[in-house]
């Protein structure tokens, strides 16, 4: 088995846990790389099947390419697509900053997914190595009903035994890619052949490293224009991944209070 | 059934690249673990843009020094605190090989995120503070990095610049702790002098202990080895769950140890089926694959449709997993509630989840001086020897054999109590004991009607199933017993120990196995004798309720268990086959009621207490119990 091989089949392992324990499940579809990893692995631990429904947080803001990359795989991969209307600005918590309030209404549109939905578990697609606090996570992460992360008082969680069971009321974020790297996605999405968005290749000299939507999201300097090319910027480059993210860095703790309050 | 949209347009693939090794970071609280990972980030230059100057500004906004460790104490509260609270991963490249740095915390409150970190590492990194010596964490870190499997390991005694690089210092801690890990069965790869603050050994040799030949920190991490692969171990396939998407049935899980091929024959443990792979299914891979090994998450179908479920283990016949409902653990328990004697908890073994109780704290392990005492609870963060009985039959193995089928967790609702790993002891496999090895049987009915037996014997058939220490009278009772009712007519016959390992079992030897053949014939025999009509009384120790409870299920209704009641005190004193004496001089081992355990009846049918009574006045309670509960006209 290859490094490739080894994430694959951790992966993989986590989701049939899922499949097995936390039902009902959805994953969460931003259409961005890792999420399309994401569905990947999940057709390959269901042999072909995606078993459970994909939601899109949609606050109308994402990039035309977003939109129609969805509407082409949900068609073409035979997903159970559920679109989520996030609510507006307006009702957000005031005192965060302005860019970080734009992003928490993606918390709310969760929210609103799970008061509805009823679901036990859902799978989201992030990577300790994004951002620091990501890097705390538990692969099976309990959260209260308002979505909330006690990160001061975590479960343990090792030998692959996840915590499977809820309190009434509460959810489980599963994170069948937290220990993938933002190469190993490329690598993977290279030697499985999954359909990428345009908007990663560079375009007039500038890409977007990471997708978000258009008005918290800026695109980098890159002239990386295929797979190999981004593979071998990763590979020198010390800019964080999220630089383009606005939110992250508008106070040290921004991201952080995004995080305990809910948002993936 | 690879997807023809997605591969119109393969792309030359790049070499695949090397596995990262993941290395935790582990020590007592303060001894420098968070600030030694920021010191290697920047000496190597690998500090992402703008990192350095966040840092200064944090440090800068709350009035303190420059602190290293805040590249990975992410959270507020762990900077407003100055400690890790949860642990947390980077990644780091040096010569060609990529590292995950796990920061562990290091205060005794967070053992659990400390477990949650070195569980996933390869490799570990214990800091030692050079002004404060060896310390609590120091030890309980190790001993539970051993008993996760950890056993790559490299010491850093840290701070050196603090007792101005003495080497006196150094080589004092060096002594004391190899010594440590000695003691728990860990060679380290290197100990080495460091300061982490200022980069002393870390990246670069230090010039201020030129006294310290070895390497540095960085030279160390390329000496850290992978595990060897599971691949020729014996195979193990627990069993995730069983899909039926299409017309396809699919048996899913991870092979945790050795390889299967198309046409193997498995068996599933515990339920003990059988059936032949018939293929290995898989989704976008280049055709179809023919075998599979340890670390692949596969999917296989059966040539028969056997009923299997999550959690049982498939094997090939030979060498198959364990099947027992007791055995040992060396567990190490995380809650705040202490396990006390008699917990019922639930056990996952694998993905296998079976209720149990925990029979018997056998010690708690004094993890500064590895010694153990006695106990009746094990408190947070304590590690001990238990005897844990399940209420089911599980498949598992002995950690020492196969660690990954061999550990299991205990939980209780939502959380995770503990861990620990598995071994047999004396208890013996029961899985000879629960496999019927014939095929295509048929059984036929008697002619003879039960109650045909009843009308010309007068009395009922049984089983008085005698149970008790050695020298508790099990034999003398018997037999007197048999001749008292013998002469009152009764058809009763008595089968005794030492008499049945002449002819019936003596092909048998002590062997845990062995004992519990023994047992399971005798059970057999009676239960045939009592269908022939007869009153069986059996004289046997039979210490383990598992065997007891399979020669209650061969007889049915018709088994009586009789507890023959005598403390040890009682029958050692008596020893009339002078056994007690050679099991206290050594000469017999696993010597019920001295050197192994004996589980005394839960509810016997009867109990009849020997100790300072007249074997007469105990027969005739025995006799008013079959005249009460063998007569004919019940």
């Amino acid at each position: 088995m290859d490094r490739l091989d080894i994430l694959e089949s951790r992966s993989v392992y986590i989701l049939r846990e899922a499949y097995a324990c936390a039902r009902p499940l959805a994953m969460l579809w931003s259409i961005g790389k890792d999420s399309n990893v994401v569905l990947w692995l999940a057709r390959k631990a269901f042999f072909g099947k995606v078993p459970f429904p994909v939601v899109q947080l949609d606050t109308g803001m994402e990039l035309d390419e977003v939109y129609a990359y969805r509407d082409q795989y949900t068609k073409e991969w035979d997903l159970d697509l559920i679109v989520i209307d996030c609510p507006p600005e307006s009702e957000m918590d005031p005192s965060l900053p302005p860019m970080t309030r734009s992003a928490a209404r993606k918390s709310a549109g969760l929210g609103n997914l799970l008061d509805d939905g009823g679901y036990k578990g859902i799978f989201v697609g992030i990577r300790r190595d994004e951002e620091a606090t990501r890097a705390k996570e538990r692969v099976f992460s309990p959260r209260a009903t308002d979505g909330a992360w006690e990160f001061r008082d975590q479960p343990a969680e090792f030998w692959d035994q996840f915590t499977t069971d809820t309190p009434e009321n509460a959810h489980l974020r599963i994170h069948p890619l937290l220990h993938w790297t933002e190469i190993d996605v490329w690598r993977y999405t290279q030697r499985e052949n999954i359909p990428v968005n345009p908007l990663y290749f560079s375009q007039d000299g500038k890409r977007y490293r990471s997708l978000g939507e258009k008005n918290i999201t800026a695109p980098i300097n890159s002239d990386a224009a295929t797979i190999d090319e981004i593979i071998e910027e990763l590979e020198t480059t010390r800019e964080p991944e999220r630089a383009g993210r606005l939110m992250d860095n508008e106070a040290e703790d921004s991201f952080e209070r995004l995080r305990t309050s809910g948002y993936m | 059934m690879a997807d023809a949209q997605t591969n119109t347009n393969p792309v030359k693939a790049r070499p695949a690249p090397e596995q990262q090794m993941r290395v935790v970071i582990v020590g007592h609280v303060d001894h420098g673990k968070s600030t030694l990972v920021g010191r290697l980030f920047h000496d190597t230059g690998q500090l992402p843009d703008g990192k350095l100057e966040a840092i200064e500004e944090m440090c800068r906004r709350r009035g303190m020094p420059f602190e290293w460790a805040f590249l990975m104490d992410s959270l507020k509260a762990e900077r407003d605190q100055g400690i890790t609270i949860d642990t947390s991963q980077i990644w780091f490249r040096h010569d060609a090989r990529e590292y995950v740095l796990i920061d562990a915390p290091g205060h005794r409150e967070f053992i659990r995120n400390m477990v949650t970190g070195a569980s996933n590492a390869d490799a570990a990194l214990l800091m030692i503070d050079a002004d404060q010596g060896v310390r609590r964490q120091s030890r309980h870190h190790m001993y539970l990095l051993q008993l996760l499997g950890v056993r790559e390991v490299a010491v850093a005694v840290n701070k050196m610049d603090l007792v101005d690089y003495d080497e006196d210092r150094f080589r004092a801690i060096e002594t004391e702790y190899r010594q440590y890990l000695e003691g728990i069965g860990i060679t380290p790869r290197q100990i080495i002098p460091v300061s982490a603050r200022e980069g002393d050994n870390v990246a670069t040799a230090s010039e201020k202990m030129d006294w310290y030949k070895g390497p540095t920190i960085l030279e160390t991490l390329p000496q850290f080895e992978h595990p060897a692969s599971a691949a020729e171990q014996p195979l193990r396939l627990p069993l995730q769950d069983v899909y039926k998407f299409d017309d396809r049935r699919i048996l899913a899980g991870r092979i945790e140890s050795g390889t299967l091929n198309i046409g193997d024959e498995l068996v599933f443990s515990p339920s003990n089926r059988t059936a032949r792979i018939e293929s290995i299914e898989s989704w976008n891979t280049d055709g179809a694959a023919t075998s599979a090994h340890a670390g692949e998450s596969v999917g296989i179908t059966l040539d028969e449709q056997i009923f299997v479920e999550r959690g049982e283990i498939a094997s090939h016949e030979m060498g198959a997993p364990i099947e027992s409902d007791v055995f040992h653990a060396r567990l190490f328990w995380l809650a705040e509630t202490p396990l006390e004697i008699g917990t019922a908890c639930e056990l996952k073994i694998g993905p296998k989840r079976v209720d149990a109780v925990v029979e018997q704290i056998e010690r708690v392990i004094d993890i500064d001086a590895l010694t153990d005492h006695d106990a009746t609870r094990v408190a947070r963060d304590e590690i001990a020897d238990v005897v844990i009985r399940t209420s089911q039959l599980v498949a598992f193995d002995e950690h020492d054999n196969l660690p990954r089928t061999g550990r299991l967790i205990i939980v209780d609702k939502h959380l995770t109590l503990g861990g620990g790993v598995i071994s047999l002891g004396i208890y013996p496999d029961q899985r000879q004991a629960v496999t019927v090895r014939g095929t295509n049987l048929t059984e036929v009915d008697h002619r003879v009607a039960p109650a045909r037996r009843i009308a010309r014997n007068r009395h009922r058939p049984g089983v008085l199933w005698f149970t008790g220490l050695s020298g508790a009278g099990k034999s003398t009772l018997a037999m007197a017993l048999e001749q008292r009712l013998f002469d009152k007519g009764y058809q009763v016959y008595v089968l005794d120990g030492d008499n049945v390992r002449t002819g019936l079992n003596a092909n048998l030897g002590f062997s845990p196995e062995d004992r519990a053949e023994n047992i399971r014939r005798v059970g057999e025999v009676a239960a045939l004798l009592a269908d022939a009509g007869l009153i069986v009384i059996t004289a046997f120790i039979s210490p383990y309720r598992a065997d007891r409870d399979r020669a209650r299920e061969a007889a049915g209704d018709a088994f009586h268990e009789v507890f023959i009641d005598a403390d040890v005190a009682t029958c050692e004193s008596r020893d009339p086959k002078g056994l007690y004496k050679r099991a206290r001089a050594g000469d017999i081992k696993e010597f019920t009621g001295i050197s192994a355990p004996y589980e005394a009846p839960v509810s016997p049918d009867i109990g009849v207490d020997t100790s300072g009574r007249g074997v007469e006045e105990c027969v005739d309670e025995l006799v008013a119990y079959v005249t009460e509960n063998f007569s004919n006209t019940r």
